[in-house]
């Protein structure tokens, strides 16, 4: 892989918990993303995957700039994302990145044809397809996604999921942007057009030279088309590393039981797998445990880890194995210790 | 019931539910859609049967019209039976079949907040059957629903019953749900889509102790999902649903080693594996039939790889290959003797 096309340095966004209706007073902050960092690079596909509420929405969406990020910074190809911006390379900006959706019942308009969806981009960035060239570019753009070109004129209801995710990916790749973030795009489907739209993706990818951020909560999903992956929990990356790293050596006890929680599609093995059951449920992002946030559920939890936050670097185990040497990705736990087999 | 005999060893004793080349149709004003078109099959004490099938396959209108909960307009039973220990229930009375929901049927739902009232404690909510089925008074009711909550592993039991749905995490609610299910101490258990809205993790928790309640108490239960992975942790056997029928039943072991259906083979090779990383899933060309619309001959043969004229003339039936073993496809002999 190339050089990285997108940097990102201790992202945060907190949301306001606000009290009162006309004298409004903040009373605590949704801790939504907590400083996230991690590079992205040309022509791959980081896989974020957590659990509802770790966050990764919240990571799409500053990185789309439709929420400005409370503090932290991106580069994308090495221009500053989120300092002030005139309107234009706000919208140059824009052009280069796209996002896909997970509701295809909700994000297209209702009221507008497949054209008018997908033909859209081009009214606020008529550089990209003259005028005249419009309605072809539309149809080669449905073609490109397997939708019959014909059909630009029908409505978003006159298709199905799987159909209207293709549209929303239509939509993206208007404007021929070098990123696309992918927002659980698959998590609406039934499994045969899953597979369907997945290929898909690696398909448009190999063609046009994308970069995703591809976000999802199912771990098969996200191995099967991410190069690197990381794991988030309650706003905080606690492990990234290869495909390979992340799904055959966990480190961070988080992602072992996440893997282990996995069912997995053959019954022969039902009662061979090593089970890591975690008790209870997220803790509220708005009031996070002190030290690691994993510590409540974790099995490894001692003293330490509640008076001392772990850092996302790479990890010793013990002192006696060197991590780094069998392994190097960066995880946070205190107690990281290198886990085999975890999935079969 | 031939079939009856034959498997249980010529014993009399009627299975615990057994579902009948059931026809339902949903009549609306456009159309008349035959959402299912002769499913069959059956439960057995203390077993996990899964209706594993996308979405429109009809599994959850099987399962509504076991538990007499189907919309009727616009759904309408046109053909079939439903028995309960022998007991004939498309003949049964409003006031029977009311008296079985909750008694000796209970069914949990995907969606556990909009499956609760919001504006009662969650303990309000299960001890009602308390009150209103076993006479109990209240203060008798919320304890019994305290000790519910307690079985299903709610921490703090006797202080959550006073709280309300939304103050219940997502797998706290589903736990809700299920004590209030098992409260009258069914014998079936429906759990349509019980974990789909929930987390990995918390799934895990969920399924464990679905099985756990369903091993200790010898209930039947029917879990209904699309996912083939929890359906592979814990069912006994399984039914793959198809536009409004089953097209393959079998032990859990043997369909996922050999499946013997065209449709069962494309979902097994369309789930991206944990275990392993592939270039390109083989994924199932086309979309589900239209069911105001099913094409004539197999419903599946637009989308099947193998699919000939005769696949396109002649329904297959559902058919025994080896025991236990059903499939219905013409070419599920081959399927399953092939390596």
């Amino acid at each position: 892989m190339s050089e990285p096309i997108l940097q990102v340095r201790d992202l945060v966004k907190h949301f306001p918990v606000q009290q009162g209706i006309v004298f409004k007073k903040t009373i605590g902050h949704v801790r939504a993303v907590d400083g996230v960092s991690f590079d992205l690079n040309r022509g791959e596909t980081l896989g974020i995957v957590g659990e509802s509420g770790c966050g990764k929405s919240t990571l799409a969406q500053v990185l789309m700039r439709l929420e400005q990020p409370t503090s932290g910074s991106a580069l994308f190809e090495g221009v500053d994302m989120f300092g002030k911006k005139s309107a234009s390379q706000l919208r140059q900006l824009r052009r280069d990145m796209q996002i896909v959706l997970q509701d295809p019942y909700t994000s297209l308009n209702p009221r507008k044809t497949v054209g008018d969806i997908v033909g859209e981009p081009f009214e606020i960035h008529p550089e990209v397809a003259p005028k005249g060239d419009r309605q072809r570019r539309v149809q080669e753009l449905l073609d490109t996604v397997g939708l019959n070109p014909e059909h630009v004129r029908r409505y978003p209801h006159q298709f199905s999921g799987g159909q209207r995710q293709r549209i929303g990916i239509a939509r993206a790749l208007a404007l021929k942007p070098k990123v696309i973030v992918c927002d659980e795009p698959v998590s609406a489907l039934d499994v045969s057009i899953q597979a369907q739209v997945m290929n898909l993706l690696g398909d448009l990818q190999s063609e046009f030279g994308l970069s995703y951020i591809f976000i999802a909560h199912d771990l098969g999903v996200v191995r099967h088309l991410s190069d690197r992956v990381g794991v988030m929990y309650l706003g905080k990356m606690v492990e990234n590393g290869t495909e390979e790293q992340i799904y055959e050596h966990p480190q961070h006890p988080y992602t072992q039981a996440l893997l282990s929680s996995v069912p997995v599609p053959d019954p022969s093995v039902r009662d061979r797998r090593e089970a890591i059951r975690l008790t209870g449920d997220v803790p509220s992002p708005a009031n996070p445990p002190s030290g690691c946030r994993f510590r409540t559920r974790c099995w490894k939890a001692q003293d330490i880890c509640a008076e001392q936050e772990p850092e996302l670097a790479v990890r010793r185990d013990g002192g006696r194995i060197d991590l780094e040497l069998a392994d190097g990705h960066p995880s946070a736990c205190h107690f990281a210790e290198r886990h085999e087999h975890v999935v079969s | 019931m031939s079939a009856t005999d034959e498997s249980t060893g010529g014993s009399t004793k009627p299975r615990l539910l057994e579902v009948e080349d059931l026809h339902v149709e949903f009549r609306t004003r456009e159309a008349t859609a035959n959402v299912l078109n002769g499913v069959g099959y059956h439960v057995d004490a203390g077993e996990t049967l899964a209706v594993l099938g996308e979405s429109g396959s009809g599994k959850s209108v099987t399962a509504q019209s076991v538990m007499g909960i189907l919309d009727t307009p616009p759904g309408f039973v046109t053909k079939g039976a439903i028995r309960y220990r022998g007991e004939e229930l498309l003949a049964a009375t409003e006031d029977r079949r009311r008296e079985l929901r909750g008694e000796n049927m209970a069914m949990i739902f995907q969606d556990a907040l909009s499956a609760l009232n919001p504006v009662y404690t969650v303990g309000f909510q299960i001890a009602e059957q308390f009150r209103f089925r076993r006479g109990m008074s209240r203060k008798d009711a919320m304890a019994k629903a305290a000790e519910m909550l307690d079985m299903v592993k709610i921490p703090n039991a006797k202080q959550r019953v006073k709280e309300f749905p939304h103050q219940f995490s997502g797998g706290m609610r589903q736990r809700a749900m299920i004590a209030m299910s098992l409260a009258l101490d069914p014998d079936l258990l429906i759990a349509d889509e019980p974990t789909t809205a929930l987390d990995v993790t918390v799934q895990a928790q969920i399924m464990d102790l679905l099985d756990e309640l369903r091993r200790e108490r010898g209930m039947g239960m029917i879990l209904i999902t699309h996912d083939l992975g929890v359906v592979a942790e814990v069912a006994d056997r399984i039914a793959v649903m198809y536009a409004g029928r089953v097209v393959e039943e079998s032990d859990a072991e043997s369909l996922y080693e050999r499946p013997a259906h065209p449709y069962t083979e494309g979902l097994m090779e369309s789930i991206p594996r944990l275990d392993q990383k592939g270039e390109q899933l083989a994924s199932i060309k086309g979309l589900p039939p239209n069911l105001a619309n099913i094409p004539e001959g197999c419903p599946f043969h637009p989308r099947c790889h193998r699919a000939t004229d005769e696949c396109r003339r002649k329904v297959p039936e559902l058919l025994e290959l080896r025991p236990g073993r059903y499939s219905a496809c013409h070419f599920a002999e081959e399927l399953i003797s092939s390596e």
